[in-house]
């Protein structure tokens, strides 16, 4: 899966030829969202909370310069360090140095999508660094070599064989069990002995609040606590636009967060780290660095319409929600972010002339925006990208990469043909002569693979209107 | 570096807004009806009950049915080696006097005093360990800790057993009560936590699996 | 909710490119149904597309340009019935997003105000009654995304079947979700569409139904032609036409 090398089209066939995954993708999706229906079964209050999530999204966008200067004051003066990076490349160099500073080798970690859009384990092993994931479903796909294919259920792709069978493979002196309990118990016992044994934790953040330079931490399994207290150091990556105004903001994005992603009321730990520890303290941390990530997140901040993109808690129920994505799973998208969300970011991200493809595999069936818990208009900005796609005087990275003669030739024609009535005439009145004799080329061509093509009326509604002497003003 | 790194961010984004910019307000919740202390009780025992935690209700003052009588009877059924507590704070003093008074199968009380990188070996040992908690969060079904130099954070996680010790007093309907009545913007700790049942995971087939790299239960005594 | 204007003497009726071409008794269907509750219906000749296939695709300037030429013949203050969903929430609620910018912004606004989906306006506005004459049958309803989110007609277009006494409604497993049509969206990526519209038709199957009706012929393309081609003996109408023809002399 290089980005290089990226070929939707390609990715997509696998992914539905892909019997057993299609079965898992369904089963879970389906479970997933009847879970967040049930936690968000009355309206009026998730409509109400949404309006606020959104809000306090919207508000933390627009102050982004200084809400980041005073989570920075903020977290120095509790006793953290903050650094900032430009691009993937110099966060991962300055989480190699500080692990450098402490002559450490082997690092836990906790779920974070931004360490993936790193790719951080990929350098840290180029540098001679082991860099466990301990997230049960990252620790799985880590064993057998992969990326999360969900932003939220890293393994969702994978069934309970399958994962047996590499534990079974990976694991020394691990017999092979289907069960989930037996499963989870080695993953336990395994971990257990790294966390005991990490020099460095890092984690991702869910929101850090500027009031009080505080990192918020969501997690279920306890890994996320493991590697954030019992290291001595603590490293937090983090998207610069996870920033949030006040402590006041927490609770409601965090309702919306777990009760979009998982459908639980709140998750097992809510963690919030205020600082290192202090000097009479016993345990926690020695040090924590939190680095701000920018990786382009600036620039898609200049449009006012893409910059909605930012909202984004990912709490990944547009995945779930996602009839396209049930169908393909995430690792068809290519990039770390998959999904409906995937789809807006990772072109701004990566540049549509290497992520373009993507914003075409959406039916623009709104699916995703009934469901974001903070209102990101999702197809709204895939229409925007597709826009941006053909559009040489566009603003996103790559944008008019698409842009043919033949298709801008299609519009203008077709424009042409709907703005006159003789010409629109025309065209349907061929229409039935046309379509049984045309070649079975281009965009039938597909459609009739497994459908049959649609048949054209003889006569239109505006020849059946007119003979009934329907009126025409 | 970092500096140059730092100054060209704030730069671009500060010009990626630029000067107009209209804050939306933010609306205020949906007000719901103000619940009882027996309503916050019931309701957070029902939510921390369906999240798999153990919860108990115990009279707090009670001379004949001292909730530390309760507390032995549910470690000793658990058949608990070793329990974690904390010298020194209410609820493990308490502890510890409740023990001195002897009893059969009581587990060994440990103090968690020293650092943790000398007390490493011992603490991944335990089967248990007692915390008091901050308050309790109704709506979700939430423990509060605000884990201190007395009562350290991997109290709360490492042991197969967490138990906690929660004063019906300080139930709050909702997290965004308890920041507002704590006035928790004036000053976190270093760490905070909301606790709502024992460690889970459905990242194998979405089934639910207790215990997976924290605590396996959560035993809850709300003292009333 | 949306307030719903009075009975009105005329109506503007909106075709649909699709319609216009391949599925014109929907259409003649649509118009008798307003007609028999007194209403004149006006079609101005000279209509086409509401442009959402170029907008959908990427090319907002040209679907602008064809939305023009619609604001520019539906000039006249009456309400415009609009036999889909998908068109009807184009019309509705993109074109002032298309004309953001434009100082004709608040004709736009006055014109997509005027815009009603079909089964909602012989529910709201015209409170039809139906008197099924119809032989008992059993039908299912797909539920188009545009219908259920941009227009939230749904229960309206159902309540109508619901109306009809020998008619047995069965919900699909999945009604809200996607049939895989999309528009462009199905030649541009026909391999996902196709398996989506295989679930659709495997759920489709499932509740037994003669027939499956729907709000919007572009989904109705998708689905009956994937039928077709697996030979499966399942019809699929636009319900309009299946109202009509159950409830005329």
């Amino acid at each position: 899966m290089t980005e290089t090398q990226f070929d939707f089209q390609a990715n997509i066939r696998k992914a539905l030829a892909n019997r057993q995954l299609r079965s898992n993708l369904s089963f879970a999706m389906g479970s997933m969202t009847a879970k967040r229906k049930a936690i968000f079964s009355d309206a009026a209050a998730f409509e109400a909370l949404r309006a606020q999530g959104n809000a306090i999204r919207r508000r933390a966008l627009l102050q982004l310069p200084e809400l980041l200067e005073r989570l920075e004051k903020k977290c120095i003066e509790n006793g953290m360090s903050v650094h900032w990076a430009e691009t993937t490349d110099e966060a991962n160099r300055i989480v190699l140095g500080i692990l450098r500073d402490h002559h450490a080798r082997r690092l836990v970690k906790g779920k974070s999508m931004v360490s993936e859009e790193m790719h951080l384990n990929r350098f840290l092993a180029d540098h001679g660094v082991e860099s466990l994931e301990t997230d049960l479903g990252e620790f799985i796909i880590q064993l057998d070599g992969e990326t999360p294919s969900h932003i939220i259920v890293p393994a969702i792709h994978k069934n309970k064989q399958e994962i047996a069978r590499t534990f079974h493979e990976k694991i020394p002196n691990t017999p092979y069990t289907e069960a989930v309990e037996e499963l989870n118990a080695i993953a336990r016992k395994t971990l257990r002995r790294k966390f005991y044994e990490g020099e460095v934790g890092l984690s991702g953040v869910n929101m850090a609040v500027a009031e009080t330079g505080t990192l918020c931490l969501v997690e279920n399994e306890g890994n996320g606590r493991m590697c954030t207290t019992v290291p001595p150091v603590h490293i937090a990556v983090m998207g610069l636009e996870k920033v949030v105004e006040k402590l006041s903001d927490v609770p409601p994005l965090l309702r919306l967060l777990t009760g979009s992603a998982t459908g639980q009321l709140i998750t097992t730990y809510v963690n919030m780290i205020s600082g290192p520890r202090k000097p009479d303290e016993k345990d926690g941390p020695r040090e924590i660095h939190l680095i701000l990530l920018d990786n382009g997140r600036s620039r898609i901040l200049s449009d006012e319409q893409l910059r909605q993109t930012l909202q984004c808690i990912r709490c990944g129920t547009c995945l779930n929600h996602c009839p396209v994505y049930t169908r393909i799973g995430g690792h068809a998208y290519g990039f770390i972010y998959p999904g409906p969300i995937g789809e807006i970011l990772t072109p701004q991200m990566e540049g549509l002339d290497k992520a373009g493809g993507i914003p075409t595999a959406s039916t623009l069936c709104n699916a995703c925006e009934e469901v974001c818990p903070v209102k990101i208009p999702i197809p709204d900005l895939i229409r925007r990208l597709r826009n941006e796609s053909y559009d040489p005087n566009g603003s996103v990275p790559g944008h008019g990469f698409k842009r043919t003669f033949a298709e801008a030739a299609v519009w203008k024609a077709w424009a042409l043909v709907n703005r006159h009535r003789g010409l629109n005439a025309l065209v349907t009145k061929m229409a039935p002569v046309l379509s049984p004799i045309l070649p079975r080329l281009g965009p039938l061509e597909a459609w009739t693979r497994g459908r049959i093509r649609p048949r054209f009326s003889q006569k239109s509604l505006h020849e059946r209107v007119r003979e009934k002497g329907i009126k025409d003003a | 570096m970092p500096e140059k790194s730092r100054e060209r961010i704030l730069r671009r984004i500060s010009s990626a807004l630029g000067d107009r910019r209209n804050l939306p307000s933010v609306p205020a919740p949906l007000q719901t009806p103000p619940l009882s202390r027996e309503e916050k009780i019931e309701q957070l025992k029902t939510r921390m009950t369906a999240m798999r935690s153990e919860v108990h209700v115990v009279p707090k003052g009670d001379r004949d049915a001292l909730w530390t009588d309760r507390l032995k009877t549910i470690v000793v059924e658990k058949g608990l080696k070793q329990m974690l507590y904390a010298p020194g704070t209410p609820v493990g003093d308490a502890v510890a006097a409740a023990w001195a008074a002897g009893d059969a199968g009581l587990p060994v009380l440990e103090p968690y005093d020293a650092p943790v990188e000398t007390f490493k070996e011992a603490l991944f040992s335990m089967d248990a360990g007692i915390t008091a908690t901050m308050g309790g969060i109704a709506d979700t079904g939430a423990l509060i800790l605000w884990p201190d130099e007395n009562e350290p954070r991997l109290m709360s996680l490492v042991p197969e057993v967490h138990i906690a010790v929660l004063d019906a007093d300080r139930i709050y309907e909702s997290f965004s009560e308890a920041m507002e009545k704590c006035v928790w913007a004036d000053g976190m700790p270093t760490n905070a936590l909301l606790i709502s049942g024992p460690s889970k995971t459905a990242d194998i087939e979405l089934v639910l699996a207790f215990g997976v790299h924290g605590p396996k239960e959560l035993v809850v005594l709300i003292l009333t | 909710m949306r307030q719903y204007p009075p009975k009105p003497e005329k109506v503007y009726f909106f075709g649909t490119c699709l319609i216009d071409m391949a599925y014109p008794e929907a259409g003649m269907a649509a118009i008798h149904l307003i007609q028999r509750e007194g209403v004149e219906v006006v079609f101005p000749h000279e209509q086409s597309c509401c442009g959402q296939p170029a907008y959908n695709s990427g090319f907002p300037e040209e679907a602008r340009r064809v939305a023009e030429k619609q604001l520019e013949i539906f000039s006249k203050p009456y309400p415009i019935v609009v036999p889909s969903g998908s068109c009807a929430g184009m019309m509705r609620h993109h074109y002032p997003r298309l004309f953001a910018k434009d100082p004709g912004l608040s004709r736009v606004k006055a014109f997509s105000e005027r815009i009603f989906e079909l089964t909602e306006f012989l529910v709201h506005v015209l409170h039809i009654q139906l008197e099924d004459r119809g032989e008992p049958v059993t039908v299912t309803w797909h539920s188009s995304c545009h219908a259920a989110r941009e227009m939230g007609v749904i229960e309206d277009s159902k309540s109508l079947i619901r109306q009809l006494g020998n008619v047995k409604l069965v919900t699909l497993e999945n009604e809200h979700q996607c049939c895989g049509f999309g528009g462009t969206f199905a030649v541009k990526q026909p391999e996902i569409s196709e398996a989506m519209v295989t679930d659709k038709i495997d759920d489709i199957r499932k509740t037994g139904a003669a027939e499956v009706l729907g709000g919007d012929c572009g989904c109705l393309m998708n689905i009956t032609g994937a039928m077709s081609y697996r030979r499966i003996p399942i019809t699929g109408r636009h319900i309009a036409e299946f109202i009509w023809e159950r409830i005329h002399d």
